[in-house]
């Protein structure tokens, strides 16, 4: 098959070697889990459990709130004791709310939905199920599986590809996985096919992986319901990024902003692929995931299937330990990973690996100025001018690093890859990310405190005003009292000496009418 | 340095480093260094290592009075490059403060003045060589013949040194014009151009560097083998280099197929003057050129046609010089106006529309 | 000689007479740039300035009669934007970066008075009388009207929270070797 070529990219050395010649092993529970709201793109779920409650394995944490969010079930069964905020797997190291659960060490698991026949299920029961089961994106970004699938009642699709390139370094979860459950991903991809109705669909790997390439070729070679092809792809990071792998297997370019779904296409990781073919068939949930432990410093290095909310500290602790205090530790791979900020953060449903990398793996050296050579230029996939945005960045000037692109930056990191002076550029284009959706806030909530202002005002002047009416009928009653009992007076007196009383209500007549 | 926590990946870095970046173009013009050596003898030599050295002065100093890092700036390698570039340009025989006053002039003037490295608009070196030829045209254009350094009639050790830093009474009677100034003037003469180059142009010489000239500019073989070297290692692109050896023989060729006894053929050009040692060293200067590939050929282009028009019509009979100054200062434009396509959006930056993404469906 | 300078005077005239007219007919009525510093400044009119309300210090900014730092709840941010609107010099120095601000009710010392939800223009400040009152954090612009008017002195400002949805990361301020 024709393959298409991307802009730039790089070749980093991908260090694979050191874990992807482990099994997938089962990581222990720990003694206790913290499982986040949000783990995934979208609104954190609603909890639906209190403190103090038991649950059992797979029962349901967190609804799914809002369009695009995610359902949050038990990883195993055991007490909820604490529903608050703990620190959030995220390089700020800030606190997000968080349900903290005591395994009970039974692992027993809930009354799970019933398996389905999916070729004999419409796909609407599918993207239900596989919502249910709270399956998000395993690549990374976490955006909700069945949210995806369900762009096939917006636009009219006609391939499905599946990411499996991997194409970041240290990780390799996803090779393992393919190496291992072939036959469940490729079952997989046809319940895909079946529910976003497509016959076509392609798998992207990286010739790096050849014995994955083999195991999947093999279970594709078993069934004949779709027309399904692995396709190995060059080892060139970032291929693994949706739209550069779209463009990569079938030409098409996606629109700036647009989502690949605009051109036909519906882009699963495999790992996703995995997850979706259990919540059909057997009704599991998303509680576990592969995790790649790499790096010089960790003294066992392998892949593991974690239960979702493991403590960092946990695997690394199971793992023996730092051979060496590592120079960074990462979650993710060494390209897009983050820093952990804590070790007692939990592992979620996009943490992919944790490196433990040493000295020499990561060797940072001086900053220098930027000599314009342009290497991040032939490296970036986007198209951008790396350095010219980092230059106005530097110099205070978001918008004018917006005018050239930093939108649409995916921040892939290529750039500061090749960079010969060192300059942080990816750090750059975060920072000023963040800091113009900053500002947007601040402008929302500038017209936000206007319209309060002008709310409070007229408020303000709505009880001023009925304050005054108040008043004025007050007044009116009082004078009217006062009339009447004169009158009565008058009457009395009239009854006495009619001539002397009746000056003294005209008069009073005169003064109320004024 | 090592204090500061650089917290935003990636964590992976391709090893590169600007020294390394400089260290590679130093490499690349050792072959055209040595022979100029061996070509020029030591007057050559010293005039070499007082340039290179005052640039190395200079930077340092600029250094320490802008309290920037001196050492790490010095071992970054841009100012001895500055300083060897310019060397190789000066006439080998060229007194001592021609480099010394070449080289302040480059670091100070055109180069740390700017803001330091990465900073400057005009290619330092260009910029001292310009300014010299126009302040001190003797000097600057007194070209010698080849005295290889252990011929019979190469002055020795000593004898160099009096050239050198003595100033040399007889300097006038051994030298010779460079090809382009020969042409210049017979031209101006009236002679036609065929009896020029069959007196003064032997092409073997020429390609080889057995010619009057600058030190480093006379083998036009040697520029060629450094510029193959830094294409095979990446520090430069074919963009620059290809459009102005392309602009230059389209020009040149045209104009020599209409009038061969006015206009030099595009191979006399190629060989000539400092042409084929500017396509790849200088005009390929990371910092003075335009960021994107197509910017970059727009920029040899316009390098390569200027100088044509320099050579063919200006008073100079060299003019890569001034060619690579004017395009120099043409780089902010054409940085603003030219850039790469962004992935998702047409040139003008607006997102592609899904009619033309269907259309890469059907193939 | 006089042909010259009579021609220079005709076109000094001509010129002069060409832009009195302009400057007659084409007046425009009021400082036009007011109100866009009016749509800059918070609306809350706080009057931490000194001036009525915002349109009366955006008409003073546009006459040049006021500093450009004079707005607190804007911060530097906003002095910085004045700066460039009204193409001055921002002398940042005398304010403190300190980002935004929020008001926070210390609730044992709260008695409840419902003074401060009484001044707060945005409604921020919420709960009834003889009630320990809170602050909606998203509608504080930080006027600081609640602390000075607060009789117990419960209200103080506080640096608005980070969260991990505010949060990002920070500009590389790193010692360049540049």
């Amino acid at each position: 098959m024709r393959l298409f070529k991307i802009k730039g990219g790089i070749h980093p050395d991908g260090r694979k070697e050191l874990a992807e010649n482990e099994k997938i092993e089962q990581m222990p529970l720990p003694t206790l889990m913290r499982i986040p709201l949000k783990q995934h793109t979208g609104a954190p779920a609603n909890p639906i459990v209190a403190k103090g409650d038991m649950v059992k394995k797979g029962q349901v944490m967190a609804l799914s709130r809002g369009a695009v969010s995610a359902t949050i079930h038990a990883p195993t069964s055991g007490r909820i004791i604490a529903i608050g905020r703990f620190v959030a797997p995220h390089a700020s190291g800030l606190p997000e709310p968080t349900i903290t659960l005591r395994p009970d060490g039974e692992d027993e698991w809930d009354t799970l939905p019933p398996p389905l026949d999916p070729f004999e299920t419409d796909p609407d029961t599918l993207a239900n199920r596989i919502a249910e089961a709270g399956v998000v994106g395993l690549g990374g970004a976490a955006f909700p599986a069945a949210v995806k699938l369900n762009l096939r009642n917006r636009t009219e699709l006609h391939t499905l590809i599946i990411n499996a390139a991997e194409c970041e370094p240290y990780i390799t979860c996803d090779d393992r996985l393919m190496r291992e459950r072939a036959e469940e991903i490729i079952d997989g991809v046809a319940i895909i096919c079946h529910t976003i109705g497509v016959k076509k669909a392609l798998i992207g790997v990286e010739k790096n992986k050849p014995e994955a390439i083999k195991a999947l070729k093999k279970q594709v070679a078993k069934q004949d319901r779709y027309d399904i092809k692995v396709i190995e792809v060059p080892t060139r990071y970032p291929t693994g990024f949706a739209k550069h792998l779209v463009q990569i297997l079938t030409g098409l370019e996606v629109p700036a902003r647009a989502l690949t779904a605009e051109v036909g296409v519906i882009v699963h990781n495999v790992a996703t692929t995995f997850a979706i073919q259990q919540a059909v068939r057997f009704g599991r949930p998303l509680i576990s995931r592969i995790v790649t432990v790499s790096g010089e410093m960790i003294t066992r290095k392998g892949n593991f299937e974690v239960p979702i909310g493991t403590p960092i500290s946990h695997i690394i602790e199971h793992c023996g330990g730092f051979i060496d205090e590592p120079e960074k530790l990462l979650l993710g791979g060494s390209m897009m990973g983050d820093p952990v900020s804590s070790t007692r953060a939990p592992i979620i449903k996009g943490s992919n690996g944790i490196l433990a990398l040493g000295r020499k793996e990561t060797s940072q050296k001086p900053i220098m100025p930027c000599i314009r050579c342009t290497s991040c230029v032939a490296a970036c996939p986007c198209g951008l001018m790396p350095y010219e945005m980092a230059a106005r960045i530097k110099a205070d000037e978001l918008e004018s690093a917006v005018d050239i692109g930093l939108r649409d930056c995916i921040a892939c990191g290529s750039c500061s890859f090749v960079c010969p002076a060192n300059i942080p550029l990816v750090q750059y284009f975060n920072y000023a990310k963040g800091s113009l959706t900053a500002k947007q806030r601040a402008a929302h909530k500038q017209e936000e405190t206007k319209r309060l202002v002008q709310f409070h005002d007229e408020r303000m002047e709505k009880i001023k005003k009925e304050k005054q009416a108040a008043m004025a009928r007050m007044k009116a009653e009082r004078a009217a009292k006062k009339r009447l009992k004169e009158h009565e007076e008058a009457a009395k007196a009239k009854t006495a000496t009619p001539e002397e009383a009746s000056s003294a209500p005209k008069s009073e007549k005169v003064r109320a009418e004024a | 340095m090592s204090d500061v926590q650089i917290l935003a990946g990636p964590y992976s870095h391709s090893g590169a480093s600007v020294s390394r970046t400089m260290g590679l173009v130093l490499l690349a013009l050792v072959p055209s260094t040595a022979f100029g050596f061996i070509q020029f003898g030591w007057p050559s030599i010293y005039l070499f290592l007082v340039t290179v050295l005052t640039a190395i002065l200079a930077e340092a100093l600029c250094l320490k009075v802008a309290k920037k890092p001196v050492m790490l700036h010095i071992m970054d390698g841009s100012g001895i490059l500055t300083g060897w570039l310019l060397a190789m340009t000066l006439p080998p025989w060229a007194p001592w403060w021609i480099g010394a006053v070449g080289s302040i002039i480059a670091i100070t003037l055109a180069k740390q003045a700017f803001g330091g490295l990465g900073q400057n608009v005009f290619n330092p070196a260009m910029v001292a060589r310009t300014v010299l030829l126009i302040s001190c045209p003797i000097q600057m254009t007194q070209f010698l013949g080849p005295q290889p350094i252990f011929a019979e009639s190469a002055p020795d050790f000593l004898g160099g040194l009096a050239i050198t830093f003595g100033g040399h009474p007889e300097i006038d009677a051994i030298t010779s014009a460079s090809l382009l100034g020969t042409i210049k003037t017979e031209l101006g003469r009236g002679e036609v151009l065929q009896q020029i180059l069959a007196q003064s142009f032997d092409l073997r010489n020429m390609v080889i560097g057995f010619a009057p000239g600058s030190m480093g500019e006379t083998s036009a073989i040697l520029a060629l083998i450094g510029g193959l070297f830094l294409l095979a290692t990446r520090v430069i692109s074919w963009h620059i280099p290809v459009a102005m050896i392309g602009a230059m023989c389209a020009l040149s060729g045209l104009a020599h197929l209409l009038d061969p006894s006015h206009f030099p053929s595009p191979l006399v050009h190629l060989v000539s003057g400092t042409f084929a040692f500017a396509v790849f060293f200088i005009a390929t200067d990371y910092v003075t050129a335009p960021g994107s590939p197509l910017g970059k050929i727009i920029f040899g282009v316009g390098v390569g046609t200027l100088t044509f028009i320099i050579r063919t019509w200006a008073a100079y009979p060299e003019g890569v010089a001034f060619a690579i100054l004017l395009m120099n200062s043409t780089v902010p434009l054409i940085d603003t106006y030219i850039k790469p396509r962004i992935y998702g959006r047409t040139r003008k930056g607006d997102p592609i529309k899904l009619k033309e993404a269907k259309k890469g469906e059907a193939r | 000689m006089l042909a010259a300078i009579g021609a220079l005077l005709a076109l000094g005239l001509l010129i002069g007479g060409g832009l009195g007219l302009a400057a007659y007919y084409l007046r425009v009525e009021g400082n036009p740039i007011a109100g866009e510093i009016e749509d800059m400044l918070p609306g809350s009119n706080c009057g931490q300035c000194g001036f009525l309300g915002c349109a009366d210090a955006a008409n003073a900014l546009a006459d040049h009669k006021a500093e450009v730092t004079l707005c607190p709840p804007g911060g530097r941010d906003l002095a910085t934007a004045l700066a460039d609107k009204l193409g001055v010099e921002a002398d940042l120095s005398s304010m403190k970066d300190t980002g935004p601000m929020i008001a926070f009710v210390f609730e044992d010392l709260c008695i409840g008075c419902t003074k401060c939800s009484k001044r707060c223009p945005t409604d921020a400040i919420v709960g009834a009388s003889k009630q320990i009152h809170g602050v909606v954090d998203d509608a504080c612009t930080g006027c600081e009207k609640c602390a000075d008017v607060c009789p117990t002195g419960a209200i103080a400002m506080r640096k608005e929270s980070t969260t991990i949805q505010t949060w990002h990361w920070p500009k590389p301020e790193l010692a360049l070797a540049s």
